[in-house]
């Protein structure tokens, strides 16, 4: 189908001789982590792609910049979040993303525009990502009029047609299918309306406790059947609200562990496990993938290994995950794991890097000012957006559309 | 939401003032009210409940996620793993719908399991085991296959969780042939209903309220005996009245409990009736009520509330 497009909004990546120097250096940056593990076990998707012998494609400065903004925005919005919620100004389910940035920069700082991303309720960094301007989703998660869904999602349904983000689901295993669908439209514009150019792709992000909800098998199958530009990736940071992952998985046949990625070669797809900590690592991964969909090659299904610093949600009182093992985790932090890989490989000088933060900060404290400032919903709300067509309320005793009556612009009209 | 449906029911129907107080007598005496025994939050009704009867019945067992060592998601079955062992007390994996069904087949066999959701909204997961197997399979075995389970968990609105997380589900389960479906409001129907429930021969739909868990009630001696069961199809009289009769479910009845106390100072006597069973519903003493009242509103957390009848909302003619 052509030579592999870049598609991503940074530069593209280039091999250079010094590739390994800059590896040995990340790997002394990180002294505390596990077993690194890129492994692609499927073959097929290797050949059309130039080989990564080093195990980390190089990356231009630019792109370095723009992810590690990514990241920094991603953990000072959750932290926000964090004081907001205990202050009051946020209310219901808030489920933080706090150290994984890695996996939302790593994947969705290489899509398009025209690419879609699903995600689950854990979707506030997944939106940004993509796009979103903080301040609507600071509005949204106010409950204000000026959010991204006018107030009417809230935290777990941050939805965005402009920037390709089709939620934000409440159910874990929901979205999968839902991204699917978004990729099969891409392959029905290819396939069946002839337009060459329809090679956007879509990437559903899910933790490990959805690795069991029957949807996610469901749609492993049909992405794998029909050859869809979709990208599995498991954000498999070990807990599913208390439910550690061996509680709740069975291990894969001959392993001490439950992997997930090694199950999607048993549905037709390369399985790629990753160090979810480490942003380069993971967009190397991603631009493998991302490759192989918009060529036509099929999805492919990738574990993250990652981890979240805050419990699963703000009213979780997190006593079950031990303090060891947080400690761990958090030498493994991914913010500053890229900062000290691009001082030391000159991709950035420390004077960029304070205004990096400097901006994040202004623009996080931008987002909550004009949350606070901005209206609340009106009643009449109420009634709008649940139907495209508000004719669907159906026609009043006498004889108008209901939705003509006076009561229903205030919201409080009898609609059935 | 309140709708009040104006009704003239024909006095001396059922043979006079002493047939109508008789009725009143018989619908009240499922009111308990002997005695004070201090006060319980439903959450600890709830939980007390499910220890005595996983105590009393080694068939009985609880299936769910986060139900073990996470304490519960709102803390119901807190201490329960710990006495009864994970053999009894089983965190699932998330997966609705094959724990679900794992559920009823084990009912099917023989078992009692007490199946948790997250909230109801999640039993929309496993509803293909819920409707078609465990409501529908008596039926077309002809009676030799029961299926004696108790859905239980958290229904309704609770404070801003998003529309996912806030659906009732009371009128889509009442409208399966095959299902109970109770709706405790206090510590009272909790425990007594979640005892009935399980000791129940059919799958009953037990739906909860979060915002109530935390709330206490007083109780009597009574409620507090281990054999403490209310029937499932009887209603509740919580507050007599004269003017107008208010049914509710769930946290309805406490709004309508201070709705009457504010209609009370402008001399409307309301008669509050706490339905708690929405399958089968209690007619008669809705019935007998608005033979006195002649007036009826129904307090449903639906919004805006639907045309056609549900069991929530009585027919205007309340005369069968």
């Amino acid at each position: 189908m052509g030579a592999p497009s870049s598609g991503s909004r940074t530069m593209m990546a280039s091999m250079t001789s010094q590739a390994s120097a800059r590896r040995a250096s990340v790997r002394a940056a990180g002294p505390q982590r596990a077993a690194l593990r890129v492994r692609a076990v499927a073959t097929t998707a290797k050949k059309d792609v130039a080989p990564s012998a080093t195990g980390k494609s190089a990356i231009t400065p630019e792109a370095a910049k723009d992810v590690y903004y990514d990241m920094v925005l991603g953990r000072e919005f959750e932290e926000m979040c964090a004081q907001m919620y205990y202050r009051g100004k946020m209310f219901g389910f808030v489920h933080l993303y706090s150290g994984q940035e890695a996996v939302s920069s790593g994947v969705i700082r290489l899509l398009r525009p025209d690419d879609h991303v699903c995600s689950t309720y854990r979707d506030h960094v997944h939106a940004l990502s993509k796009g979103v301007p903080a301040r609507e989703i600071m509005a949204e998660l106010f409950g204000k009029a000026t959010g991204c869904c006018r107030g009417q999602g809230g935290s777990m349904h941050i939805f965005s047609a402009k920037h390709g983000v089709l939620g934000g689901y409440a159910f874990i295993g929901e979205g999968i299918p839902v991204g699917v669908g978004a990729a099969f439209k891409s392959a029905y514009r290819r396939q069946v309306l002839g337009e060459e150019s329809s090679d956007s792709v879509t990437v559903s992000f899910f933790g490990d406790g959805t690795c069991n909800v029957g949807q996610f098998y469901e749609s492993l199958n049909m992405a794998a059947l029909y050859k869809l530009p979709h990208i599995f990736v498991v954000e498999n940071n070990k807990w599913a609200i208390g439910m550690n992952h061996p509680r709740a998985t069975a291990r894969t046949l001959g392993d001490e562990d439950p992997f997930i990625y090694k199950k999607g070669p048993a549905f037709g797809m390369p399985g790629v496990l990753v160090d979810g900590m480490d942003v380069l690592k993971v967009r190397e991964v991603a631009q493998e993938a991302i490759a192989r969909a918009r060529r036509g090659d099929g999805p492919t299904l990738i574990e993250a290994e990652t981890y979240r610093f805050r419990g699963h949600s703000l009213a979780d009182p997190d006593e079950l995950r031990s303090k060891e093992e947080k400690a761990k985790y958090a030498a493994r932090d991914p913010i500053p794991q890229l900062k000290e890989y691009m001082l030391k490989s000159g991709l950035a000088t420390e004077a960029e890097i304070k205004e990096i933060h400097d901006k994040v900060t202004a623009e996080v404290e931008d987002s909550v000012k004009f949350a606070d400032e901005s209206p609340k919903p009106d009643m009449s709300q109420l009634l709008e957006n649940v139907f495209a067509d508000p004719r669907g309320f159906g026609i009043a005793p006498d004889g108008r559309y209901r939705y003509e009556m006076p009561g229903f612009t205030t919201g409080t009209a009898q609609v059935s | 939401m309140l709708q009040a449906i104006a009704s003239r029911a024909l006095p001396g129907l059922l043979g006079g003032a002493l047939g109508r107080a008789g009725l009143q007598q018989a619908a009240r005496a499922y009111a308990v009210t002997a005695g004070h025994a201090g006060e319980m939050t439903v959450r600890d009704a709830l939980n007390s409940a499910l220890d005595e009867e996983l105590a009393r019945d080694p068939s009985v067992y609880i299936l769910g996620e986060e139900v073990g060592e996470y304490q519960g998601a709102y803390k119901i079955t807190r201490g329960l793993l710990q006495k009864y062992g994970s053999d009894r007390v089983r965190d699932t994996p998330i997966t609705e719908a094959g724990f679900t069904g794992i559920a009823v087949g084990s009912a099917f066999a023989g078992l009692r399991p007490v199946c948790e959701f997250m909230t109801f909204n999640f039993s929309l997961q496993a509803i293909d085991q819920i409707i078609n197997s465990a409501a529908k399979t008596l039926y077309m075995s002809a009676g030799a296959i029961n299926c004696p389970i108790v859905f239980r968990g958290p229904n309704g609105a609770a404070a801003g969780v998003g529309a996912q997380h806030s659906q009732c589900f009371a009128a889509w389960f009442s409208s399966v042939p095959g299902l109970k479906v109770v709706s405790p409001y206090d510590a009272e129907d909790a425990r007594g209903l979640l005892k009935a429930a399980i000791r129940d021969n059919d799958p009953v739909m037990f739906l909860e309220n979060e915002i109530l868990y935390g709330q206490s009630f007083p109780i009597s001696e009574q409620v507090l005996d281990k054999d403490f069961v209310l029937p499932i199809g009887k209603a509740k009289v919580m507050r007599p009245g004269k003017s107008i009769t208010i049914t509710a479910h769930s946290k309805m009845v406490g709004f309508s409990l201070q709705a009457a106390d504010k209609l009370a100072a402008e001399g409307i006597d309301c008669e509050v009736i706490n339905l708690r069973s929405l399958k089968p519903l209690d007619r008669d003493t809705i019935a007998a009520s608005v033979r006195k009242t002649h007036y009826l509103a129904t307090a449903h957390p639906l919004t805006p509330p639907p045309k056609t009848p549900t069991p929530d909302s009585t027919p205007q003619n309340p005369n069968p």
